[in-house]
């Protein structure tokens, strides 16, 4: 158990540079999600704090020591594989056993942490098999299972579950969650699936084009991301985002497709004109006529059973999508409000969040 | 994957079968057919009359100290050929799979020598061993070791087997290197996560997992080694000094080529298919067994 940090990380592969210094610090036993679109950097800076690669420049510390330089065998770290890498020539025992083989363990303490750890793990009657001879769910408790007999300081997960079908991902990945609080080992946990970052995370690290685009917790990125591309990709469906111009000394937005929405949480800094991008969640759209309604032209319903999600097009020609309860209209129109109280302000150029001034 | 296909007609399939079975008949199954006959028969020394001996011609060759002693030469050759052309080759096999800059080149320039003839391989070892006229020969003379191929017994083995295995360095090195390229990166990375050093890995993850690939080399080096260094031996040495380089192979045409004694080179030929059969059946079943695939 200890605290990884990372501290201006950067990364070239030749000419192109992967990631442009990222910086984070995992407090002891905390489980941080590494989340992102695939080539956004992701799974390098995880094969960095596991020392697979090296990065060009930055630091990696793990419990306060500089290991920066040191091999992956000096690191007491332990890594669960998108592909699990079981040792396809040994059985499951000596597959979990190896490592602790290697510290030079005496065999019956590896014989006793192996089961231990199967035990815990629902796989003891898989110990003499050879990974060959398991299905996907058991050679990801095997591979789990070989990162847990070691003990280690860091636990390290590239993608562990992507290979699984639907209904074991969401099984392994409560499993995960659990064995993780249990053992209390400070992890790092790679995934491109946001309901997974959302779901196992203590803290996320959103990833964008090799910078570290928002570390906050899921509710905090859920609620308050820090730009457009975090909005976006945080949230099923993906949120909406309109174009606007700050008016009214910065009280108010006027949006392009219509009508004027006075900001619920004060005024925003800027100057009178300024474009900006307004983000709204589908779910938070409301069906209602009203004075600030707009008139939503239905393209496309996707009933879900409980809920509906409607694509259609605003007025002005902006797509917008909403999430209703119930089974919503087939097709046709309808009317929708944007509640004040439920939007995000990111300025048009460069998609920073733009929160009220002093607030 | 195996789909059964049915022929329409009974016929195509067997003519399409036929020029390989015809090949295999013509230059395999006739000759060896012959070889075990003429085994069995004895011709007087101008080859007008011919006798049924049966098994006398096995009898007097294996009574034959010199016979035992040419396969004592042929284990020796054997094992060190097979030895050093597999470790060789495995080793310049590792060194390649590193990511190294021209390593497109190196493999090129390690894949050459399967492309000499026996007869030339043989030259380019001469002028580097002959005792008077040999780069390295010159050298070992001059820094006082009797150096002399063409007198010593051993050294003539030495320089036989060391020629034999350099040429199969190379197909075994092709081998090797596409098993390792075949060993999923992550394996060895996890691997190293584990604890292991390169030496380590190498001897519990990567080896094991390179086995099929070893032991099927084991099996084409084996026969190598005995039906395919006759060239070698040949131009090197012609099985000399004091017959000390003569292997079963070389004895067999000897006998057969040199000395016209037809029979005899036939029984050993028949010897040499059973020791072949024999050693590939033991490969099989015995080390096999030890092999991941």
């Amino acid at each position: 158990m200890a605290t990884l940090e990372l501290s201006a990380i950067r990364k070239s592969f030749g000419p192109v540079e992967v990631l442009h210094g990222v910086d984070l610090a995992v407090a002891d036993g905390e489980m941080i999600v590494i989340v992102g679109a695939s080539g956004c950097g992701k799974s390098t800076l995880l094969r960095i704090a596991a020392g697979l690669e090296i990065p060009s420049q930055g630091r990696v510390r793990i419990a306060g020591r500089d290991v920066t330089a040191l091999e992956p065998a000096d690191r007491d770290i332990a890594m669960v594989f998108q592909n699990y890498a079981l040792y396809p020539h040994m059985s499951v025992a000596q597959n979990m056993g190896y490592g602790l083989k290697i510290r030079g363990l005496p065999r019956a303490e590896i014989d006793r942490r192996v089961r231990e750890a199967a035990a815990l793990l629902g796989i003891e009657a898989l110990l003499d098999r050879r990974p060959r001879q398991l299905s996907g769910g058991q050679r990801q408790r095997v591979a789990m299972g070989r990162a847990i007999v070691r003990e280690p300081k860091l636990f390290l997960f590239d993608e562990p579950l992507s290979n699984l079908d639907a209904k074991l991902r969401v099984q392994m990945r409560a499993e995960i969650r659990r064995l993780q609080r249990r053992l209390g080992v400070t992890s790092l946990f790679v995934t491109h699936d946001q309901v997974e970052a959302m779901t196992l995370g203590d803290r996320l690290v959103v990833m964008h084009q090799g910078h570290a685009a928002q570390v906050a917790t899921p509710m905090e990125i859920w609620a308050k991301p820090a730009d457009t591309y975090v909005a976006g990709f945080i949230g099923s469906p993906a949120m909406n985002f309109l174009k606007g111009r700050l008016t009214e000394g910065g009280r108010a937005v006027a949006l392009e497709a219509g009508p004027t929405i006075r900001f619920a949480d004060g005024p925003r800094p800027g100057p009178e004109g300024l474009p900006l991008t307004i983000g709204i969640r589908p779910e938070h759209v409301r069906a209602e006529a009203g004075g600030l309604a707009l008139t939503l032209t239905l393209d496309l319903v996707e009933p879900l059973g409980s809920e509906a999600v409607l694509h259609g097009r605003l007025p002005n020609g902006e797509a917008l999508v909403v999430k209703l309860a119930g089974p919503g209209p087939r097709d046709g129109t309808l009317p929708v409000a944007l509640p004040a109280e439920a939007l995000h302000v990111f300025v048009a150029e460069g998609g920073r969040r733009l929160d009220p001034a002093g607030g | 994957m195996d789909r059964k296909v049915v022929f329409k007609q009974r016929l195509l399939p067997y003519l399409l079968l036929a020029p390989q079975l015809l090949i295999t008949i013509v230059f395999f199954f006739w000759p060896a057919g012959q070889a075990v006959w003429f085994a069995f028969l004895r011709q007087d020394a101008f080859g007008i009359r011919t006798t049924f001996v049966g098994f006398e011609n096995f009898a007097e060759l294996l009574a034959d100290p010199l016979y035992l002693e040419t396969i004592r030469n042929t284990a020796v050759f054997c094992i060190g050929v097979t030895a050093i052309a597999l470790s060789v080759a495995l080793l310049l096999a590792v060194l390649a799979d590193r990511q190294i800059r021209g390593a497109g080149g190196y493999r090129i320039l390690l894949i050459w020598p399967y492309a000499i003839a026996p007869a030339v391989a043989a030259v380019l070892w001469i002028f580097l061993f002959h005792p008077q006229i040999g780069l390295i020969g010159r050298a070992l003379n001059g820094a006082g070791i009797a150096w002399d191929y063409k007198l010593n017994g051993d050294q003539a083995m030495l320089m036989v087997i060391l020629a034999s295995a350099w040429k199969q360095v190379s197909y075994n090195f092709i081998f090797f290197l596409a098993g390792l390229q075949s060993i999923p990166k992550s394996v060895l990375e996890a691997a190293a996560i584990d604890g292991a050093r390169s030496v380590r890995r190498f001897w519990t993850i990567t080896f094991p997992l390179l086995s099929p690939t070893t032991f099927f080399l084991l099996v084409v080096n084996l026969v190598y080694a005995f039906f395919d260094t006759f060239g070698v031996i040949d131009a090197l040495t012609k099985g000399g000094p004091a017959k000390a380089t003569e292997t079963l192979i070389y004895r067999a045409y000897v006998d057969g080529r040199v000395n016209l004694d037809l029979g005899m080179s036939s029984a050993q030929s028949v010897v040499l298919m059973l020791v072949v059969i024999l050693l590939t059946a033991i490969q099989f079943r015995f080390i096999e067994r030890r092999v991941h695939y």
